[in-house]
C-alpha cells in the first residue's frame, strides 16, 4: 500500500498528533505515505465564503502536483475539510470541461496542469477499505475489552459525496473499533455538526452544538474523531460547556489512529497523545497509561 | 422608460447586476418542501429558516436576506444539499451568499467575514496557514481588545503544548501569490 500524502495547515499546528498518529499507524500497518512536495493550503471553508473562483484553483494546485509526482494514484487526506475541498475539485473538474479549462489556466501560473488522475480519498475511507482487518488483528497488542468507545464521523467526509460510508448513518468505524476489543457505543450522532468554524465567529451556536453531542456521548469511555476542526471543537470547550449546562461533560477525545495504534502497542510518544486536550485520568487509568504525562 | 428599465423596476430582482441572480437560479426549483429547514443542526439560532430564506432569494428580498444571520449560521454540514429532494446544492448556495455578503464588506456580518479574510491574508503571505498569525491578524482588523480575551484560555493551552507559538505577521514567497494574481486577474476580466 502506497499513498500520496496531503496533511493541510492544521496537521503542522494544533494538530499536529492526528499527522504524527497517522502517519506512525499507517507505517505500522505497512503503509507507504509519500508527502506531497511543496503543498498549499486548501483554502478550507474560509476561502469559499469570500471567493468561489479561488476556493476550486487552491485545492486544484495539490491535486496537480500529486498528478505530477504520479508516485500513487490515491492522495490520502486526513483532514475531513481539506478532503472535501479536493475531492469536489476532483468532482467538479471531471464533469464541467469549461472549469477544467479555467483551473488549467490558473494553475499554469505555477507550470502545473490539472489532468484527473489521481482519486482523492480520506484517511477513514483507506483505513476501512485498504487494510486487511486480520492482518491489524494480528498485531493487537493491547485490549480495549470493557471499553465503550463512540465514533465520531462529523459531516465533510460523509456529505455531500458518499464515497465509502452512508452519509445518513455511517458505520465504517465500528469494525475497527470492535477490534480492538471495544464495545461500539450507541448513539446516533456520529454525523451530527460539531459547528465547523463557529466556535470562532459564533459560540454561542457552536457551544450548544458541541454541548449537545457531548451529553449524548455520557457513558462512554471516548469518542473517536476523523477530523481537526471536529476533534478541537470537542477537546477544547469541555469546561465551559460543564459550566453553562451544570453537569461534568468531560470525555476523553481521540483521534481514530490514536485508538488504532494503542491497540497495536505504539507507545503515547508515536502518537503523541500528550499533544490532546481531553484525555480523563478515568480513562488513563482504565488502560493502565500513566497519569503523569 | 425603455422595455429593460421597465423590467428591472417592475422585478428589480430579474436586474442584470442584480447580485442575487446567482443564487436564484442555484434554487430556481425549490418546492418549499421544508427538508433544508428540517435537516439543519443551526435551525435552531436562525432568525429565517432556510425554507424561508430561498423563498426570500426567489421574491428578490435582498434586504430581508442580508438582516438576516441565517446564511452566516451555515456550517457546510451537507445535510439539506444531501436531503434536498430536488438535488439542489444549497451549501452552495449558501456559500454564495456569504460571498456576496463578503464583497460588499457588509457590517451585519463582520466578525465572519473579518475572520475569512484572515485566514486568506494568512494563506496568501505563506501558502499555508499559520495559526496564530491568522488569529492576530482576526483580532486587529475587528478592532475589539476584548475579543481575544474569549479565546485566550484555549491560546494558553495550545502554547503550552506548543501547538501554535506568538507570531508577528510575516510574508515570505511562496507560490500562491501568483494563484491569487490570477484569479484576481480573470475575474477583473469577467
Amino acid at each position: 500500500m502506497k499513498y500520496l500524502y496531503y496533511p493541510g495547515c492544521s496537521l503542522e499546528g494544533t494538530a499536529l498528533e492526528y499527522n504524527k498518529s497517522t502517519r506512525a499507524f499507517m507505517q505500522a500497518v505497512g503503509a507507504e505515505l509519500i508527502e506531497l512536495d511543496d503543498w498549499t493550503c486548501c483554502g478550507a471553508t474560509a476561502v469559499d465564503s469570500v471567493n468561489h473562483l479561488l476556493a476550486i484553483a487552491l485545492p486544484a494546485r495539490n491535486i496537480a502536483l500529486a498528478e505530477k509526482m504520479a508516485a500513487s494514484k490515491d492522495l490520502l487526506v486526513p483532514c475531513s475539510a481539506c478532503y472535501l475541498n479536493l475531492k469536489k475539485v476532483e468532482d467538479k473538474t471531471r464533469h464541467d470541461s469549461e472549469l477544467l479549462k479555467k483551473v488549467n489556466e490558473i494553475l499554469h501560473e505555477n507550470g502545473l496542469q490539472l489532468q484527473g488522475k489521481v482519486r482523492v480519498r480520506h484517511l477513514l475511507d483507506v483505513v476501512s477499505k485498504d487494510l486487511d482487518l486480520p492482518v491489524f488483528q494480528n498485531l493487537l497488542k493491547r485490549s480495549f475489552a470493557g471499553f465503550q468507545i463512540a465514533p465520531y464521523y462529523g459531516c465533510q467526509c460523509l456529505r455531500p459525496y458518499a464515497v465509502f460510508d452512508d452519509p445518513e448513518a455511517p458505520r465504517s468505524m465500528e469494525p475497527l473499533i470492535q477490534a480492538t476489543g471495544a464495545e461500539v457505543y450507541a448513539w446516533d450522532m456520529g454525523g451530527r455538526c460539531c459547528g465547523a468554524s463557529h466556535m470562532n465567529t459564533q459560540m454561542e451556536v457552536g457551544l450548544e452544538l458541541v454541548a449537545a453531542l457531548l451529553q449524548q456521548a455520557k457513558g462512554a469511555d471516548a469518542i473517536v474523531t476523523v477530523c481537526p476542526m471536529c476533534q478541537m471543537n470537542l477537546e477544547a470547550y469541555q469546561q465551559k460547556i460543564s459550566k453553562l449546562k451544570k453537569e461534568d461533560l468531560h470525555i476523553t477525545i481521540l483521534y481514530l489512529p490514536q485508538l488504532l495504534g494503542l491497540a497495536i502497542g505504539l507507545t503515547e510518544k508515536d502518537l503523541a497523545l500528550d499533544l490532546n486536550l481531553s484525555i480523563t485520568k478515568s480513562f488513563r487509568d482504565k488502560l493502565a497509561l500513566p497519569n503523569d504525562a | 422608460m425603455n422595455q429593460t428599465e421597465l423590467q428591472e423596476k417592475q422585478n428589480p430582482s430579474r436586474a442584470p447586476e442584480n447580485p442575487l441572480a446567482e443564487v436564484q437560479n442555484m434554487v430556481n426549483s425549490c418546492i418549499q418542501c421544508g427538508t433544508c429547514s428540517g435537516s439543519c443542526p443551526n435551525a435552531f439560532a436562525m432568525d429565517l429558516t432556510p425554507r424561508r430564506l430561498w423563498r426570500k432569494v426567489l421574491l428578490g428580498q435582498t434586504d430581508d436576506i442580508f438582516r438576516s444571520r441565517t446564511f452566516s449560521l451555515c456550517s457546510d454540514c451537507y445535510y439539506c444539499t444531501l436531503r434536498c429532494p430536488r438535488g439542489l446544492a444549497l451549501t452552495e448556495a449558501m456559500n454564495a451568499l456569504k460571498q456576496i455578503a463578503a464583497r460588499e464588506d457588509m457590517d451585519r456580518y463582520k466578525q465572519s467575514i473579518r475572520f475569512y479574510k484572515s485566514f486568506l491574508s494568512s494563506v496568501r503571505r505563506h501558502g499555508r496557514v499559520h495559526e496564530m498569525e491568522f488569529m492576530s491578524l482576526f483580532f486587529l482588523s475587528m478592532k475589539n481588545p476584548f475579543l481575544p480575551l474569549a479565546f485566550t484560555p484555549l491560546g494558553l493551552r495550545l502554547m503550552a503544548k506548543r501547538k501554535i507559538a506568538i507570531q508577528i505577521p510575516s510574508r515570505e514567497p511562496n507560490p500562491l501569490e501568483a494563484i491569487f494574481r490570477k484569479v484576481e486577474e480573470m475575474e477583473g476580466r469577467s
